[in-house]
């Protein structure tokens, strides 16, 4: 019988990334859902917060991250579950391919998600805050923080999925890893919008890339741990 | 083509197959028939390399698992209860994403002619979540032979089916086992093992405890056997 060659590493990433971003062009099931919790936070903190123009600066990042973060889990446990529903998960992994470009591809496809989100959070955020949130640095920790969320959020979620409580376990595993990456990004971010010196921005924007280093390489080695029976 | 030799798989401290020996041929048929809980989905799972034996000699293929295990998935193919294919892919997209992953060569031309052997080329560009379980479970079908490996897993196949799904199931089943495959198929359903097996291995406890060739069965001579077996264990 003809047998075939296991595909290259980028193939497999690549496959699957195509994958997720075809169903979801389809379903918008993802991005619909995180778009409207984000939204819903936006404003919700809008009204709750009766923002003076002084205080409002330092206190936009805050909300911006914790945004992004609870949004960023309901994409995560959605695109998970999409998995696991019909046993897809389990179709690949009896492929031939190196697992850790099935988590590459699973995570580049969640930061895709998470970053179609900001794309239309941060403009709606400038105007209902009145803060000019589209400056090039500020954009760039939204990136990297975005990047070391889905790169330990693809991992946490592949676990919590396979469990009964998925919707809740995600975020109690979840939070208390990420947290310093938010920190980080939340300082970072404050920075920019007070328009402080790079001095004081430097530490934390030197701190975001560390993490999500590390993020991404754990997640990498593990992955394969994880999604064993 | 399959070889198991002193298999145990344990759950925590609870033995789910227990110093399992197990051998099919080049070409066999293996119905894998047993109560409840005897450990047939469990076993699938380690021939398919989703789950690691806890102690055992598996071989599949000519390539011992867990250790080779890139090989053995590369000449396997799976059918579960579940469909294991994406709701909001097409039935074409569905096949070209997993042949993508198999690097399955001249895959455009390929899809087409597995969609036409499991019967849903005239439904290639409609989405999966739209299909009948009946054709869900064809497609499933396609995904598995897609890559043309040599041995098929089926566990359960006909699970939710109605009649006539059944039997275009075992049609498409049929022609595809012809083809020189390697096939174990766990089943509740004796009348349609009959129809498609050329063995009968008898699970129960977690170990084989009967097992007869079809020809030594007289057309409906499962279920007295079946219940011989479970009796002397
Ligand atoms: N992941 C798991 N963790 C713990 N126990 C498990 C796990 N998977 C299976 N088991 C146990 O192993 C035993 C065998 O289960 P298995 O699903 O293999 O049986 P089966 O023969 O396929 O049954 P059925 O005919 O109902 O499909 C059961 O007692 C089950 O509870
Ligand atoms: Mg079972």
């Amino acid at each position: 019988m003809k047998n075939n060659a296991n595909p290259s590493f980028i193939k497999t990433m690549l496959a699957v990334v195509w994958k997720d971003l075809t169903a979801e062009l389809r379903s918008r099931e993802v991005f619909s859902a995180m778009l409207i919790f984000a939204l819903l936070v936006v404003l919700i903190f809008n009204f709750a917060l009766e923002l003076e123009a002084g205080t409002r600066a330092s206190v936009t990042s805050g909300v911006l991250w914790v945004t992004f973060t609870f949004a960023g889990t309901i994409g995560l446990n959605r695109s998970m579950a999409q998995e696991k529903d019909r046993g897809c998960m389990d179709g690949l992994l009896m492929a031939p391919v190196d697992r850790s470009a099935i988590y590459l591809g699973k995570m580049i496809g969640n930061l895709f998600f998470m970053v179609a989100v900001e794309v239309v959070v941060i403009p709606l955020f400038s105007v209902l805050y009145n803060v000019n949130l589209l400056k090039p640095g500020l954009l760039l920790v939204v990136l990297l923080g975005s990047i070391g969320y889905s790169g330990i959020g693809t991992l946490l979620a592949t676990m919590s999925v396979q469990t009964r409580t998925r919707d809740m376990l995600l975020p109690i595993l979840l939070f208390p890893v990420v947290i310093p990456l938010v920190v980080a990004a939340v300082k970072a971010s404050a920075g920019y919008l007070q328009a402080l010196p790079m001095a004081d921005i430097q530490p934390w924007l030197t701190l975001l890339i560390v993490y999500d280093v590390i993020f991404l390489s754990v997640a990498w080695m593990v992955f394969d741990y994880v999604v064993e029976e | 083509m399959i070889h198991v030799r002193q298999l145990i798989k344990r759950f925590g401290p609870k033995i789910v197959l227990n110093k399992m020996a197990f051998d099919v041929s080049q070409g066999e048929f293996v119905a894998l028939i047993g109560p409840n809980g005897a450990g047939k989905t469990t076993f699938l799972r380690i021939l398919s390399s989703l789950a690691k034996p806890s102690i055992g000699e598996v071989n599949v293929a000519g390539f011992h698992l867990p250790g080779q295990a890139a090989s053995v998935r590369q000449r396997l193919g799976v059918v579960s209860h579940m469909p294991l294919l994406y709701g909001d892919l097409t039935a074409s997209e569905n096949l070209l994403f997993y042949g993508r992953m198999y690097d399955v060569a001249d895959l455009t031309h390929r899809v087409q002619e597995v969609l036409q052997l499991v019967g849903l080329l005239h439904r290639s560009g409609d989405l999966v979540r739209t299909f009948s379980r009946g054709m869900q479970q064809r497609l499933a079908i396609g995904r598995a032979i897609l890559h043309n490996p040599d041995v098929l897993l089926l566990d359960e196949p006909h699970t939710g089916l109605d009649q006539d799904a059944c039997d275009m199931l075992d049609g498409v089943l049929r022609d595809v086992a012809v083809s020189g495959r390697t096939v174990v198929m766990t089943s509740h359903d004796f009348v349609r093992a009959q129809n498609l097996a050329s063995r009968f291995d008898v699970l129960s406890r977690g170990r084989i405890v009967a097992s007869i060739p079809a020809n030594k069965l007289s057309p409906d001579g499962l279920q007295a056997f079946y219940r011989e077996s479970l009796e002397q264990a």
